[in-house]
């Protein structure tokens, strides 16, 4: 497939054109493909369109780029592998089909991982979210021995069962284009796939914000803030989701008229606090408590989530 | 007689698992044949990354009948009785049933009943599917819309039943919408098409031209052989790993072994570094040179033959590992440029234990006892202070960060590398010894000093607070602390009184921890228990007494192992006073060897009878029968040679025990032998004259207190 594009649209030339490669084979499977969420957050599963989504019986299948902050991973730019903010690409299938894992192992073939070549691994690697209250169990897929994406099947998430059971996929996006590339320092990417003066790398497009992200996250983001911000996004989620529910005469009648931006609330909280974690002004005892707070929101949300039409109350 | 093969293939099984999963398999399937009375000839399960299988061979084609008779009521007896056997027995009159004559009770009704046994096919379709249903995954899951649980997808299921020489027949069942044949599959990559398959041997062989190895004993072996000759090939030898080779068998079906290298510079970091980042991240084999040190090669374990060879294989498995070990010496070189004194301020904010206080406050504890311990074990108290301050230390640099468990090992590195005495930077590493009843013993004085202070304050520290082992949880590994002090203080053959050495690490920690002194029954019996201490004080005796009890336990675990009997355990800790481990140990071995002898055993037996007269007597005249024998009330020379043989018995006992030298001690007891016989021999202890009689029970309660200058004889079975 890739040999019908032009150079620098191929994956293994172009940091984008591998992003539109993937994003083609599973628009052509029948995917739903989304633009990146409008918020930070640490992980493409914070989404809704996987969090909320996978909850209820309602069949979904999407496929989106996530920008992930990670604020305590940055390394001001020095590190070659380690970046505070980096792109993940996520699949949720729902329910999951029953080759999945041969809709994986196709989807890297074309972004030219050929398996006759390469040492393609599926090892144990069970996925558990505290602040989602949310766990799965799968893989982490390993490609000559490196770990190239996650690989979960959903059993529960906010706290509730899934079922149907939804199918996650995660590619780490500059691993995988590095290795496809063939480079060992992510900054050396080509973003553009052109040669000479109209080349443009990871690093021009990235570095500078590495460096000005991590001064920020580590040193002086500002706390007092933060902690007032953290409060404030939990306090409004609590709000947005008591105002939500529509009374009916029973439970099972209930409906939630708010779910979503309740929701927005508790992805606002979770990366306060990794912010917070990243400035180390929360000890370990407290730690633990920020994570159960930011779970109780999930759950809330997601209680909320199968009160609505997305979740599945007619 | 008909074979079964049974197959279950599915995405890929944890490697962790897999042999678990195979043997659950095969005594899920054969117990419920042999319960359903289809005794079979041999059984054997096999697990790949994608699949279990089981090969149970000469199962019968049916069950035996079944013949029961079932007893009835009375001949004679009321209706109702007759109707209800009838009804039970499934029979459809009473002449259906026979008489059977009893002349004492009177004739009752027996029915015979016939239960035809059923073909093995039909009972293995009901077994197999609950073997799914019922199997104990450590962890399992569910997928798509489905609600079978397996540890991952299952795909399909083979079940083929039937003799070696026929065409078998499948096993007619299913499970959540699959259902049970005669097709499987090969390799994901090398050869991912469907097989027809009918019994176990071709089953085998099919698999084997579809690139699957089914047995993991023989991927194992094809992994170490191959990897074996790839390494000597090239002048190296292989690092062998069997936890690594256990791990990589689990992850392929098709071993194809590959050899890569990295960069010589990387062999700057300590070897344990290299080898951990290779093995833990990339699940390689290292492999050293002749002289022994590492080479700058790693073996892989490929799951496909690659149709370049390898190459692109071998070369993504080389990046990765740069990677790795350029982190690794990053972690090393950056660790290096901090001293690691300079590090402990950090431990005033890094808790150990909520109960018990921070990092920095525990350091300081172990530092105190070990500089009160190091003149016990011959120990310079200036390094042995040093060493206990930075012993903890490198839990904070980068390198044990990301590789935990090279704790211990980098403070050695880092401590040698500032230049620390060699003894300092060995107790860095050696005072986490012994891990495990077959690591070994640290014997220089300083790592003994901090090794045994380090535990001490665990042991002690939890047990304050009420943080003891039950049954299976241990979750601090109390009693791995304990056995290790006990291993280094019997192998160094080092005098600790134990009960000084808890209160020496019991005072150590602030009075009232949380949770000291639990409920308050607890406290109760303590004050019950200690009368005159105060209830902090009182707590902590006990916690040292309760210790003490631990240690018996633990002590009598270890020399179990050894050989010894636990009743001498017993029979030595019953004595007072007794916490000093290499005594106890050297009594127990003196007693052991005494009871071997003739005059051991026979007067062990004299012993148990003067006590048994003792007690029964006692118990009859509720009284007790101690103090002095009155040597005016002897009437029998026997008596009077008895009580001879006892009092010197009693002092050369004593001063051979005073010397600690437990054998004289034991013979000086052998010499009451031939007293003991001939008092029992010629001496009637119940007599009318009650003065007498009493005063021979006296004696023989000098017996028993005589002997319990070596041991408490009563506690010694046999």
């Amino acid at each position: 497939m890739s040999s019908d594009l032009p150079a620098h649209m191929r994956p293994e030339r172009s940091f984008q054109g591998f992003i539109l490669a993937l994003q083609r084979y599973w628009a052509d499977y029948g995917c739903v493909v989304l633009q990146p969420y409008d918020m930070e957050m640490g992980a493409g599963t914070f989404h809704p369109a996987t969090t909320l989504r996978a909850l209820g019986p309602k069949p979904w299948n999407a496929a989106y780029v996530q920008p992930s902050r990670r604020p305590k991973d940055g390394r001001y730019g020095e590190n070659p592998n380690r970046l505070q903010h980096y792109y993940q690409f996520q699949v949720i299938l729902k329910p999951n089909p029953p080759n999945l894992q041969e809709l994986y192992l196709e989807s890297l073939a074309a972004i030219g991982v050929d398996s006759s070549l390469h040492d393609i691994r599926f090892v144990e690697d069970d996925w558990e979210s505290p602040t989602l209250g949310a766990w799965g169990l799968g893989w982490e897929c390993w490609c000559d021995g490196m770990e190239v994406s996650q690989f979960t099947y959903f059993q529960q998430v906010a706290g509730f069962e899934c079922a149907p059971v939804a199918g996650e996929l995660t590619y780490g996006l500059e691993r995988l284009a590095m290795y496809v590339q063939g480079v060992d320092n992510v900054y050396d990417l080509n973003f553009n796939g052109r040669d000479g003066d109209r080349k443009v790398t990871y690093g021009d497009v990235f570095l500078q914000a590495e460096q000005e992200y991590s001064r920020h996250n580590f040193e002086y983001a500002d706390t007092a803030m933060l902690f007032e911000q953290f409060k404030m996004a939990e306090g409004a989620c609590k709000k947005y989701l008591d105002a939500g529910w529509q009374n009916g005469g029973d439970a099972n009648d209930k409906r939630h008229l708010m779910a979503l931006p309740a929701y927005d609330q508790c992805i606002k909280a979770s990366h306060v606090f990794n912010l917070l974690d990243a400035r180390g002004v929360i000890s370990v005892t407290e730690r633990q408590s920020y994570i159960l707070r930011v779970r109780e929101l999930a759950k809330a949300c997601g209680a909320a989530w199968l009160a609505t039409a997305g979740g599945g109350r007619a | 007689m008909p074979d079964l093969l049974f197959e279950l293939f599915s995405e890929e099984i944890p490697a962790r698992m897999q042999a678990r999963a195979a043997d659950d398999l095969k005594k899920i399937v054969t117990d419920r044949l042999v319960d359903a009375g289809l005794v079979y000839e041999g059984a054997k399960a096999f697990a790949t990354p994608r699949r279990l299988a089981l090969t149970v061979q000469g199962i019968p084609a049916r069950q035996p009948d079944l013949k029961e008779e079932k007893k009835g009521p009375r001949v004679g007896a009321p209706d109702g009785a007759i109707q209800g056997f009838l009804k039970s027995a499934g029979l459809a009159s009473i002449a259906e049933a026979t008489v059977q004559k009893d002349p004492k009770k009177g004739d009752f009704y027996v029915a015979l009943i016939e239960k035809p046994g059923r073909p093995a096919i039909d009972v293995l379709a009901e077994i197999l599917p609950i073997a799914v249903r019922t199997f104990p995954w450590p962890k399992s899951m569910r997928w798509g819309t489905g609600r079978l649980t397996w540890v991952r997808p299952l795909h399909s299921i083979v079940a083929t039943f039937g003799p070696e020489t026929e065409e078998p027949d499948v096993v007619a069942f299913s499970v959540d919408g699959i259902d049970a044949g005669k097709t499987t599959r090969g390799h994901r990559f090398l050869a991912p098409g469907e097989i027809g398959v009918r019994h176990f041997d071709d089953y085998v062989g099919a698999l084997e031209r579809a690139k699957v190895v089914l047995d993991p004993e023989r991927r194992k072996q094809i992994i170490l052989a191959d990897a074996k000759n790839l390494a000597f090939a090239q002048g190296f030898e292989l690092v062998e790993d069997q936890a690594l080779l256990d791990e990589v068998s689990g992850l392929v079906e098709w071993p194809v072994v590959l050899m890569g290298s990295f960069d010589e510079a990387f062999l700057k970091i300590p070897p344990e570094v290299v080898r951990t980042t290779i093995r833990a991240n990339q699940k390689c084999f290292v492999v050293r040179k002749a002289g022994g040190s590492l080479a700058n090669k790693f073996i892989l374990v490929s799951n496909v033959e690659a149709s370049d060879g390898g190459n692109a294989i071998v070369a993504g498995n080389e990046r990765v590992i740069r990677a790795r070990l350029s982190d690794a010496k990053f972690f090393y070189e950056t660790d290096l440029k901090t001293k690691l004194e300079d590090r402990l301020p950090k431990f005033d904010h890094i808790v150990f234990h909520e109960k018990l206080g921070t990092q920095a406050e525990r350091i300081a504890r172990i530092g105190r006892l070990a500089v009160e311990l190091a003149p016990l074990v011959g120990a310079d108290v200036e390094k042995v202070q040093r060493a206990a301050k930075l012993c903890k230390a490198d839990l904070l640099t980068e390198a044990v960060g990301e590789f935990p468990e090279l704790q211990g090992l980098m403070g050695r590195y880092y401590a040698a590398a500032q230049g620390e005495d060699a003894s300092v930077a060995a107790a860095c590493e050696d005072h986490y010894k012994p891990k495990g009843p077959d690591d070994a013993v640290p014997s220089d004085p300083v790592s003994i000093a901090v090794a045994l202070a380090d535990k001490l304050d665990t042991l002690t520290g939890f047990w304050i607070i009420d943080e003891k082992p039950t049954g299976s949880k241990d979750p601090f590994a109390l009693r791995r602390a304990a056995l290790g002090i006990i291993r280094l203080v019997l192998d160094n053959g080092i005098r600790l009184p134990l009960l000084k050495a808890f209160d020496c690490a019991a005072d150590k920690f602030p009075q009232n921890l949380p949770g000291e002194n639990g409920t308050v029954a607890f406290q109760a019996h303590v004050l019950s228990q200690t009368p005159g201490h105060g209830p902090a004080r009182a707590a902590r005796y006990f916690v040292g007494a309760e210790l003490r009890n631990f240690f018996a336990d633990r002590l009598k675990v270890q020399l179990r192992e050894q050989g010894a009997r636990h009743d001498l355990v017993d029979a030595v800790f019953a004595l007072e006073g007794q916490d000093d481990l290499v005594m106890i140990v050297r009594r127990v071995d003196a007693l052991a060897a005494f009871l071997s002898t003739d005059d051991g055993k026979n007067l062990l037996a004299g012993i148990k009878r003067a006590a048994n007269i003792l007690r029964i007597e006692e118990k009859k005249d509720k009284a007790e029968y101690t103090g002095a024998p009155d040597e005016k009330l002897y009437r029998q020379d026997e008596e009077r040679a008895l009580a001879n043989a006892i009092a010197v018995a009693k002092s050369d006992a004593s001063a051979a025990v005073a010397r600690e030298d437990f054998s004289v001690a034991m013979t000086a007891m052998a010499k009451l032998r031939p007293h003991v016989d001939a008092f029992f021999d010629k001496v009637t202890v119940n007599v009318d004259d009650k003065d007498v009689r009493e005063n021979r029970l006296k004696l023989l309660n000098e017996i028993r207190a005589a002997t319990r200058a070596v041991a408490d004889f009563s506690r010694i079975e046999g």
